[in-house]
């Protein structure tokens, strides 16, 4: 009787567990059918070639690098302000800061990363871009440049906390021997506890770029809602991200080809940030076998 | 000025430069939260709470969309916690080191990095029109609960591979079987973890917009929802709404419902920080 009951418990965790795996091929699966539907009326050189967006108008392009180029310019913004400012925060908590500043300013730190991203969306449009257009004349109310830069502030924290982790991970007995031969903290640090953290710290920076490639809101109310193929930042782009909450806000039939463009974007997306979590997976494993 | 020199005053300036960074964050924090006070704090009144939408900025208040976000917020809670938390354990204790367990954990950490809107994708096509559930409460929290389920896993199982091993061995020395050690010893032990795990994500699933945009949730909808089956809207669509508006009086009500969504998000976030915080001391 007990062992009937041990193994039914067991089944129904381990189902449980497999409903993950569900939800990856329903992903898969649901992108992939939307999307062969959508290629089956859309060529797909047309697609990754044509240097216009406009499914919602009456002269359609479906090409999607005016979308690409725009999420890929304002998540070049945002790792340009994370990267060095997650990275310094990261080497100063974990080597120079006392540890009491450490344990209060961490947390205080990663609050940036549980901020709704609306909310950031807000400060980018209301707050950061008229800021920003007192600086640069002619700088568009919709643009890349706020966006990304607001985006770079809340990822600050994936680079700076994942950075500190693999920073402080690093054995004392490194850093010692490097204080003996006379380096100096900074020396130390860049020479020695950075190479021998560099898996972390690259972990952490390809999810920040991971994770800015599938920032919504942000790009959605900040940076514009015209697809242009441009490396401006001043003037007003879409993501791929931005396109799918426009046709979702908007009455688009199901089933048109309109419809189906949200999932052509999004298997792009899908894929853009699969191959990027899976370079982090790779690196991460190979880093835990080597401290471990 | 010799290399020793010039080297500790490198040293020095980067020290400067790193405590620089860490306030240039903290700073711009403080900043937006405080220029968020100053814009919404005068326009938080009991009205505010308790009114519905309206199409003049003075008289529209919150409460459909605050009902909307406790539905998603009670329904998500019901059907992730369960079954991430369920998961979480086999995982931990139960799964052999074989291609399965390898496959699931790969699977895990690269659903954690998939966009929220993949899963509003998902739930469109699943939850509201295959399952033909349509753009109600149901399909919203089905979609987040997906969305948050990596999040409790990888919670639960830090949590329980704290537990020590001799609270486990003493269990099964009093001959206990697998499921009543890990049912009477491990989950008690570890619950302080597992409970930080699950309310840091609920507190990511109160703040998330975008996959609810897809799956369908209005942006106006004139009641509060009554059952799962209902139409709703949430906190944070209710802001996106306002901020797209040109009217000013829009934009101080946006900044009013931010105020009140950062207060459930931080709340969270510290009772969160509590448990851990004291189920850490009460492990050691």
């Amino acid at each position: 009787m007990r062992k009937i009951k041990e193994l039914v418990i067991e089944k129904s965790l381990l189902t449980s567990a497999l409903i993950t795996i569900a939800i990856t091929i329903g992903i898969v699966l649901v992108l992939a059918i939307e999307a062969v539907q959508f290629f089956s009326e859309v060529s797909i050189i047309d697609f990754l070639t044509d240097t216009q967006w406009t499914p919602l108008f009456t002269d359609k392009h479906y090409g999607i690098l005016p979308l690409l180029s725009g999420t890929l310019l304002t998540s070049f913004i945002a790792i340009s302000v994370a990267l060095p400012i997650g990275l310094s925060i990261s080497i100063y908590l974990s080597e120079y800061a006392p540890k009491s500043f450490r344990k209060t300013v961490k947390p205080l730190l990663e609050l940036l990363a549980a901020v709704p991203t609306v909310v950031y969306g807000f400060f980018a449009l209301i707050v950061v871009t008229p800021i920003l257009q007192q600086i640069i004349p002619g700088l568009s109310g919709f643009n890349s440049l706020s966006a990304g830069f607001v985006m770079g502030i809340m990822i600050i924290p994936y680079i700076s906390s994942i950075s500190e982790d693999a920073l402080h991970a690093v054995p004392n007995a490194l850093r010692e021997a490097s204080f003996g031969m006379g380096a100096t903290k900074l020396q130390t640090a860049f020479k020695v506890v950075v190479p021998a953290a560099s898996s972390g710290i690259i972990v952490s920076i390809i999810l920040a770029i991971s994770r800015a490639i599938g920032e919504t809101m942000i790009v959605a109310i900040a940076a514009g809602q015209q697809p242009r193929l441009t490396l401006d930042p001043t003037v007003p782009v879409e993501t791929i991200t931005a396109y799918i909450v426009q046709v979702s806000l908007g009455d688009v039939e199901h089933g048109s080809v309109e419809y189906r463009t949200i999932f052509a974007a999004g298997i792009t997306l899908f894929v853009l940030t699969f191959l990027l979590n899976t370079l982090s997976y790779r690196i991460r494993k190979k880093y835990q076998e080597r401290y471990e | 000025m010799n290399n020793i020199q010039k080297n500790r005053l490198k040293d020095q300036i980067f020290k400067v430069w790193g405590i620089g960074c860490t306030l240039f964050a903290l700073i711009l924090l403080a900043f937006f939260i405080g220029d968020i006070l100053i814009d919404g704090i005068m326009r938080i009144d009991w009205a505010f709470i308790i009114d519905l939408p309206s199409r003049k900025p003075e008289k529209a208040g919150i409460y459909t969309a605050l009902m909307g976000s406790i539905w998603i917020l009670f329904l998500t809670t019901i059907i992730a916690f369960p079954i991430g938390v369920a998961a979480g354990v086999y995982l931990e204790e139960y799964s052999k080191k074989n291609r399965l367990s390898a496959i699931l954990e790969i699977n895990i950490s690269n659903l954690a990095g998939v966009p929220s809107i993949i899963y509003g994708l998902l739930g469109l096509e699943v939850f509201v029109r295959i399952m033909g559930l349509g753009a109600s409460v149901l399909a919203g929290s089905l979609t987040l609960s997906l969305l948050i389920l990596p999040i409790i896993i990888v919670a639960t199982r830090e949590a329980i591979k704290a537990v020590p091993k001799s609270i486990k061995d003493a269990s099964y020395a009093l001959g206990a079987s697998k499921w009543q050690t890990i049912w009477n010893q491990v989950l008690p032990a570890s619950s302080g973890g597992i409970l930080t795990g699950v309310i840091l994500a609920l507190s990511r699933a109160v703040g998330e917009t975008a996959p609810l945009i897809v799956v369908g949730a209005l942006a106006y909808v004139p009641f509060a929802p009554e059952s799962p089956m209902d139409d709703f809207s949430v906190l944070p669509i209710q802001i996106f709404n306002w901020i797209s508006r040109p009217q000013h009086g829009f934009i101080e009500n946006a900044a009013a419902a931010i105020i009140i969504l950062l207060l459930i998000t931080f709340i969270m976030n510290g009772i969160a920080v509590y448990f851990r915080n004291k189920w850490q001391k009460k492990l050691k």
